[in-house]
């Protein structure tokens, strides 16, 4: 009994250990093949547009309410301390360090993420990436390198786009409805924010539009034979990214500090 | 008879389960070679083994005089040039038209441009009778018509060797029987290896050069097509007889 326990206990810390290194060998591999030709342009254009550009809409509209939230309870909080003023800080500063880095990246998960396992999952199951494979066509470099490629520079587009928002809805609920002084925002933002904090959320961006894309595409790309198999894979994508992204943002957040 | 595939003691285990166990063939250059055995006997898997989708867990796949077994990356490539391989499903890609599927292999791989590739894609597409659908996608077609794109591509690149895997489950019997003709045609015009899975029995034995059959994860037998219906092992001759000549109790055909 006991030693059944161990012995699949020990069963799956061995699957889970031959999965990490089957997905590091997946990443190394896609990015290897990004180093020769031919060179596709036009399909990382096309991803780019896909995770990027599709995902403007829902980040604007997350960034904008975050913004606005950010301010109204900021608001309460300070005005006990007398420190209106300081909105503008408070607001920027955690759009820039945390929120938008976090929330872009989840929303991106959500909305592009689970589409790219999705699609490729699909073409696993209907056969088409052994189609790629038997016409000398390397999959890995036909269809998962342009995807990696892409969210290394969409998601900190997104995140930019998403910071600058954010510090408008903060503007809006803060100085429009709430009575907050402008100058003061825009000077305690100013004064506030660092090169630091700035170059801190790039580089959390980068490295979340990276676990976005890798642990999509791979979820997809090894997809078992089934419908069920497809949904699996789609939900365990989502659920890993978004855990991934949050655990990472702690040890990155702690170093950067 | 000159072989373009042979395959050498090829074991394969899927899944834990034993499914290849030792299969000994030999491919005859320039004819079509039928693979026929029951379901789940591990025909789709002995194809994609000669393409090195799937690599053997011991034995020798040989492509004329290379061995592709322990082959990866460009060298597999390499060899794969000389192929085309038409999938159950077809395989197209969904994100793009009939034309473009066709057009995929000259522009992905020859990186050919312009007017030729539009008048390679078109020859293909009027060979397999679905001149003027270029512009449709795959969700829009019929099974059949699928079947026919997919050929489309697979003839495009004008490969030496040709797989077929099952290219007529899940079509009526009158499509069926189009796909077989349209296979058999294209085979004989161009002299392509051909090598198909199939469980069209009896109307293999009139289109096919070879028969091959695999049972319990081996070759059980392989012989021209006409010799191969005269094989006494009581095994094969259940196996054939059964396709075409079952009657129905109270059934009138006859």
């Amino acid at each position: 009994m006991v030693l059944n326990m161990v012995e699949r206990l020990g069963a799956s810390v061995v699957t889970r250990v031959q999965e990490m290194g089957r997905m590091l060998l997946f990443v190394l591999s896609a990015f290897a093949w990004l180093t020769r030709p031919p060179f596709r342009f036009s399909h990382m254009l096309k991803q780019l547009h896909f995770i990027g550009y599709k995902s403007t809409f829902v980040v604007v509209l997350t960034a904008g309410f975050t913004g606005m939230v950010l301010a109204l309870q900021g608001y309460y909080s300070l005005r006990k301390f007398g420190s209106e003023g300081l909105l503008g800080s408070a607001v920027a500063l955690s759009m820039i360090r945390e929120l938008g880095p976090v929330l872009a990246a989840l929303m991106v998960t959500a909305r592009a993420g689970s589409a790219m396992t999705a699609e490729v999952g699909i073409m696993r199951i209907t056969e088409q990436i052994d189609a790629l494979d038997t016409m000398a066509i390397n999959p890995m470099q036909y269809l998962i390198a342009p995807k990696l490629v892409a969210g290394l520079i969409g998601v900190p587009l997104l995140v930019a786009i998403f910071d600058v928002v954010g510090i408008y809805g903060g503007y809006v609920v803060g100085v429009d409805l709430l009575g907050v002084n402008a100058g003061s925002y825009w000077n305690s933002i100013e004064s506030a924010v660092e090169w630091k904090d700035i170059y801190g959320g790039i580089l959390k961006s980068i490295s979340f539009g990276l676990i976005i894309t890798w642990i999509c595409s791979y979820k997809g790309y090894h997809t078992r034979q089934s419908a069920e198999g497809l949904g699996t894979a789609t939900t365990e994508a989502v659920v890993l990214s978004s855990v991934v992204i949050l655990v990472w943002d702690y040890f990155l957040t702690s170093v950067l500090l | 008879m000159t072989s373009m595939i042979k395959l050498i003691g090829i074991e394969k285990k899927l899944g834990g389960q034993p499914v290849l166990q030792g299969v000994d063939l030999s491919i005859p250059v320039g004819k079509l070679t039928t693979i026929i055995g029951g379901s789940g006997s591990g025909k789709s898997v002995l194809l994609k083994h000669m393409i090195g989708l799937l690599q053997p867990d011991r034995g020798e796949v040989w492509i004329g005089d290379v061995e592709i077994s322990r082959l990866s990356g460009t060298k597999l490539n390499d060899v794969r040039k000389r192929f085309a391989m038409l999938f159950q499903g077809a395989a197209l890609f969904d994100s793009l038209s009939v034309f473009e599927n066709v057009a995929f292999p000259l522009r992905e791989k020859l990186r050919m441009k312009g007017p030729e590739v539009a008048r390679r894609v078109e020859e293909k597409l009027a060979q397999v009778g679905l001149t003027g659908m270029g512009h449709k996608f795959p969700a829009e077609l019929s099974g059949g018509m699928r079947k026919r794109a997919g050929l489309a591509r697979a003839l495009v690149m004008e490969p030496e060797i040709i797989l077929f895997d099952e290219p007529t489950t899940g079509l009526d019997p009158l499509m069926a029987k189009s796909i077989h003709d349209l296979i058999v045609a294209t085979q004989r015009r161009f002299g392509f290896t051909a090598v198909m899975v199939s469980h069209e029995i009896p109307e293999i034995f009139a289109i096919s050069d070879w028969v091959a059959m695999l049972r319990n994860g081996k070759i059980a037998a392989m012989a021209p097509a006409a010799e191969f219906q005269q094989i006494a092992d009581p095994d094969i001759q259940e196996f054939i007889s059964v396709g075409g000549t079952v009657v129905l109790p109270g059934s009138h055909v006859g």
